[in-house]
């Protein structure tokens, strides 16, 4: 009783906190925008630990986060050896190969508007489409180990990639382009110093939307069929023995990489673009 | 209309080379068989061999289409080798999903946007979680909801519904923020309370990013409910499908699974865009 009543206490608390400081004066602060959404994300920790204890929900449904933490901290060897598998080997070289050649496609195709057109309805259909149920096959081809992963990785983010960069390069003005003609600039040239600057903000709209592809590619592949590391292959062997807190484990570790990926992506964007009226803003 | 042919031409090259593809890949396993019994082969027996090997590794798309063929149209829907059957399990658990996510998410957008507080806070969780790779949580879903008796539809529809749950969210706030100032002000000089602003402005002007997010909400909200009936063992679904046959090596059913698949998604987004098209004429939004 004690821990639902102090849950309760403490959620109240931190809500009013929270009105107060996004009506208050220093609302648009940088210092609040962090405040706010940490505290927030302190209160749902806090209710759930405090519901389960109080509660007495068993292990085998929703260990608490403290149970959590204490079991990334004592497995961090497996953790790191699982993350090598899908991460590094599995989903990076996937992203790595799948979006450089979605981009070389792109400029290939370029060249010729009719290609253009037939490609976009194409490939805007196939990004549509559960790319994830391809993992069975290509486990079949590729073997257990991470090559099929990275198979998987490149086939899920190689459309979206496209897409937006066939979209990107299209995206310069036609006076630009005319100044570039002006300067009889050739084909190579207006390419590398119009188009593609031009098309980085396409490009990286595609790359960050690859990010989180790649990592749940790189997962669900390992659940038909993977040597005996990986996360996907312990989320589902974990789930079978009922060791929930090392599925929540491997999903922390999945939740922090997936942002931290997206994160480091995000931040060449910005390196990249920054003339960007978007990146320009918040400066 | 003009795009017709150049998009028939790529689906007309895709097609070549899967052709090309099933020839080459297929073809090791026909050398094999023609070493074991002493035989040579020519090159036009190979090539009518890996066009209709019983368990090729990349079948070839006529095989596909009769697989697809056999399964829609070729048993009763309510037998269990029809893939209409499957695809309809599949179907209703994301449709469900579909609607708790879509509902949830619009409500959650109608709260941040009328309330600073749920805004500030809510709102960066709503987009680093999609960040997440959260279909690694489906397994655990499923099997935890299991041991509290709950099985069935319900468990994956929660998966479809978490997956299309934030990209509405995300949308649909910036939907709702889609009046300028100018028109809230307007509103304002003719002083409009909150909720007739939010019926006759915002809800209005939301629209087409509520399409948009809805046909993201379709698709992820299908790849959830698949997922879910991969790790359990499931018995019938498309996911069950995929699964099975990728443990019994029939290639032929995976890929026409896989297709059914594609339909099924292709359907509801095509129906949601139909539907789109129809609203904004209606409304004089089209653009």
């Amino acid at each position: 009783m004690i821990w639902i009543v102090s849950v309760l206490v403490f959620w109240a608390a931190a809500w009013a906190v929270n009105i107060r400081l996004s009506n208050g004066r220093w609302a648009k602060s940088r210092a609040v925008g962090l405040i706010v959404p940490a505290l927030f994300g302190l209160t749902l920790l806090v209710v759930w630990e405090g519901l389960v204890r109080g509660l007495n929900v068993p292990l085998v449904i929703l260990p608490p986060p403290t149970e959590i933490a204490v079991k990334i901290a004592g497995s961090l060897p497996i953790l790191w050896v699982d993350f090598v598998q899908t991460f590094i080997k599995g989903a990076l070289s996937g992203y790595v190969i799948g979006c450089a050649a979605a981009v070389i496609v792109a400029i290939l195709v370029d060249r010729s508007p009719f290609l253009q057109r037939g490609l976009l309805p194409v490939g805007n259909f196939v990004a549509a489409l559960p790319i994830v149920g391809t993992a069975p096959i290509l486990v079949m081809w590729f073997g257990f180990d991470w090559q099929s992963k990275a198979a998987v990785v490149v086939v899920m983010v190689f459309f979206p990639v496209l897409v937006n960069t066939v979209e990107g390069l299209a995206a310069s003005e036609k006076m630009q382009r005319d100044l570039m003609a002006t300067y009889s600039a050739s084909y190579w040239q207006s390419l590398w110093k119009l188009r593609l600057p031009a098309a980085m903000p396409f490009v990286f709209n595609g790359l960050k939307i690859a990010t989180t592809l790649a990592l749940i590619g790189a997962i669900v592949a390992e659940f038909f069929g993977s040597p005996v590391k990986g996360m996907g292959f312990r989320i589902s062997t974990e789930v079978g023995r009922m060791g929930l807190d090392m599925v929540w484990a491997e999903i922390t570790v999945a939740a922090l990489a997936g942002s931290a990926f997206y994160g480091i992506v995000a931040m060449i964007e910005r390196a990249v673009t920054f003339w960007h009226p978007s990146q320009r803003a918040r400066g | 209309m003009r795009s017709v042919i150049p998009i028939l031409t790529v689906v007309a090259a895709i097609l070549v080379v899967w052709y090309g593809a099933s020839v080459w890949m297929n073809s090791q396993w026909t050398l094999d068989q023609a070493a074991r019994n002493n035989q040579t082969v020519t090159f036009s027996q190979i090539l009518t061999d890996t066009m209709a090997q019983k368990r090729p590794k990349l079948p070839a798309p006529h095989q596909v289409a009769e697989g697809l063929w056999q399964g829609v149209f070729g048993q009763a829907i309510t037998s269990k080798r029809s893939l209409v059957y499957h695809a309809w399990v599949t179907l209703s658990a994301t449709l469900l999903g579909f609607a708790i996510g879509t509902g949830l998410g619009v409500l959650l957008a109608v709260g941040i946007v009328h309330n600073r507080a749920m805004d500030m806070s809510v709102m960066p969780w709503a987009i680093a979680s999609q960040t997440i790779p959260i279909l690694a949580i489906a397994p655990m879903v499923i099997v935890v909801m299991a041991s509290v008796g709950i099985t069935g539809l319900l468990p994956k529809s929660i998966i479809s519904a978490y997956l299309s749950f934030f990209p509405v969210v995300v949308g649909m706030v910036k939907g709702f923020r889609s009046p300028d100032g100018m028109q809230l002000d307007l509103l304002k000089t003719y002083s409009a309370s909150r909720s007739q602003t939010f019926w006759k402005l915002r809800f209005p002007a939301s629209m087409p990013y509520f399409f948009t997010s809805l046909k993201i909400a379709a698709a992820a909200a299908l790849v959830g409910a698949i997922v879910g009936e991969m790790p359990t063992g499931a018995v019938a679904g498309l996911g069950a499908r995929l699964l099975s046959g990728s443990y019994y090596g029939q290639t032929v059913m995976i890929w026409a699974a896989l297709f059914m698949a594609a339909i099924v998604a292709a359907v509801l987004v095509g129906a949601i865009g139909a539907l789109q098209a129809v609203t904004l004429r209606r409304m004089g939004m089209r653009q």
